[in-house]
């Protein structure tokens, strides 16, 4: 059995999507492909203009089935929702299932940041997490891809070659046995197996 | 450094509350973990032993654990869009009462109440208000009474303004030296800054209007129910409540007693007893 096969058998709990520059496109994509009954609850955590408010969930929305917000402080989890983290919020969550913003101090330059998103959930959903991480120019998320890793979830990134910057899976890879390397239609294809061990 | 688990974070809380007569059990896990890693690597600590050491042989001041362990980052008109909605929201306050009594809970380093006092001073309301701003940490609210802002972040306050009123000009209210900006002394003057926690908050005074942006989602839900239910209290009728723009108050056993007057901007009404 492959280790794509093996990770597949399991059972998880969620997805966290972590990206930065040139990311919005494939994060467009991969939300276009998925269905309507996806079985698992999505999180992203993207850099995005501090300032611009609006217009980026209704964006992401246009070409997906699926529901897409910025979950408000304390908003509990649910199955076949993708959820963005707020701009100038770090966005983390709680054991008990519901989400917890923050305005703490920027890290990695950024607010929200990636590690944090990451840290926070694969703290609650240990070995039941999976995190993938895609094209961007910092460092942010390969903390938190190590945190996922250590507490027994799934670790992806977007195949280097392919990113329109490939500082973050790098940097990701540089600090962690990443789980799988992949393009954008793997990991399409990945997520529409999860949940469905044949 | 080792991940704490809930236990040790409950343990934490125990010793905190014993040394400083603060419990911040009733606060977001989440947060408060990341807050108490960070003070541990400020303080080059690596157990969570050695860190109740630290507490307990005195090395760690009150003052400066409750300094660490909050979030004080804000912002002159965070939100632009929210004070322009605040702004139109303002002059019906006074249909109540002829004085109008504002609190702002959390205030931090206070660039909330300079935004608030700005545009009262645009609204021609700045006498018809009495404004308190209260904190649980001192050192900040000390920042606060100072009115001093450092000119490195005066660059995004200024960005922010702008995004709120494209035709004014901040600086008119603030005088600058090569390092800091000075907000105006006769608009602080208008202010009474208090030490209040609000964790076991008793109701000490009617407001007309309560700001409490970005520091409940700190708490968890209990304790945000228990303040929402004292602010209900202190709250005349028809007196608005007013939360961070990703809060809610939806969840409360209150909610049922405020009407949404905007809800992108989380502005609320009491309009039952
Ligand atoms: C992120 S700041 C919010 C500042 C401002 N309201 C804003 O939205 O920009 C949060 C503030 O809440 C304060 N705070 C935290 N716990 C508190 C408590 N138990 N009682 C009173 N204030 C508290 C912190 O000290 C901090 O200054």
């Amino acid at each position: 059995m492959s280790k794509k096969e093996e990770i597949l058998q399991k059972h998880y709990k969620a997805v966290v999507i972590g990206g930065s520059a040139g990311s919005f496109n494939v994060l467009v994509n991969i939300l276009s492909k998925l269905p309507e009954d996806f079985p698992l609850p999505i999180v992203i955590c993207c850099h995005r203009l501090k300032h611009v408010r609006s217009g980026f969930i209704e964006a992401l929305q246009i070409k997906s089935k699926l529901k897409i917000s910025e979950p408000d402080d304390k908003l509990p989890i649910k199955k076949g929702e993708v959820y963005v983290a707020p701009a100038n919020y770090h966005l983390g969550f709680e054991i008990g299932n519901y989400f917890s913003l923050s305005t703490e101090e920027m890290v990695n330059n950024s607010r929200p940041a990636i590690d944090i998103t990451f840290d926070s959930f694969s703290y609650v959903y240990k070995n039941k997490l999976v995190g993938i991480l895609l094209t961007g120019a910092n460092k942010d998320g390969a903390k938190g891809m190590k945190s996922v890793k250590e507490n027994g979830g799934v670790t992806i990134v977007q195949e280097p070659s392919e990113c329109t910057i490939d500082t973050m899976p790098k940097a990701a890879l540089a600090i962690t046995q990443i789980d799988l390397v992949l393009r954008v239609d793997e990991i399409i294809d990945f997520l529409l197996k999860l949940n469905k061990p044949v | 450094m080792e991940e704490l688990g809930i236990t040790e974070l409950k343990r934490l809380t125990e010793v905190i509350h014993q040394k400083f007569g603060y419990d911040f059990s009733g606060y977001a896990m989440s947060s408060f973990k990341r807050r108490i890693t960070r003070i541990m690597e400020l303080k080059k600590v690596n157990s969570l032993d050695q860190f109740i050491q630290f507490i307990e042989t005195k090395n760690l001041t009150k003052e400066d654990f409750l300094h660490e362990i909050t979030v004080n980052v804000t912002e002159l008109f965070r939100d632009p869009s929210f004070w322009r909605v605040l702004k139109t929201v303002l002059p019906k306050t006074t249909l109540n009462s002829p004085k109008v009594k504002i609190w702002h809970a959390g205030c931090s380093s206070g660039e909330e109440v300079y935004s608030m006092l700005i545009v009262l001073k645009e609204l021609g309301m700045i006498d018809m208000v009495e404004i308190l701003a209260s904190d649980i940490d001192s050192s900040i609210l000390k920042k606060a009474k100072e009115g001093k802002i450092s000119l490195r972040n005066m660059e995004l306050n200024e960005k922010n303004y702008i995004r709120y009123n494209p035709t004014g000009d901040v600086k008119q209210y603030f005088l600058y030296d090569n390092d800091y900006a000075y907000f105006s002394k006769e608009l602080l003057s208008k202010v009474t800054f208090k030490e209040i926690n609000l964790v076991n908050l008793q109701p000490f005074a009617k407001f007309d209007m309560i700001l409490c942006r970005n520091v409940m989602i700190y708490f968890n839900q209990n304790l945000q129910n228990q303040i929402l239910k004292t602010y209900h209290e202190m709250l005349q009728m028809y007196g608005y409540l007013i939360v961070g723009t990703k809060e809610s108050i939806i969840w409360s056993d209150s909610a049922n007693k405020f009407l949404t007057v905007n809800t992108e901007e989380k502005i609320y009404k009491k309009y039952k007893d």
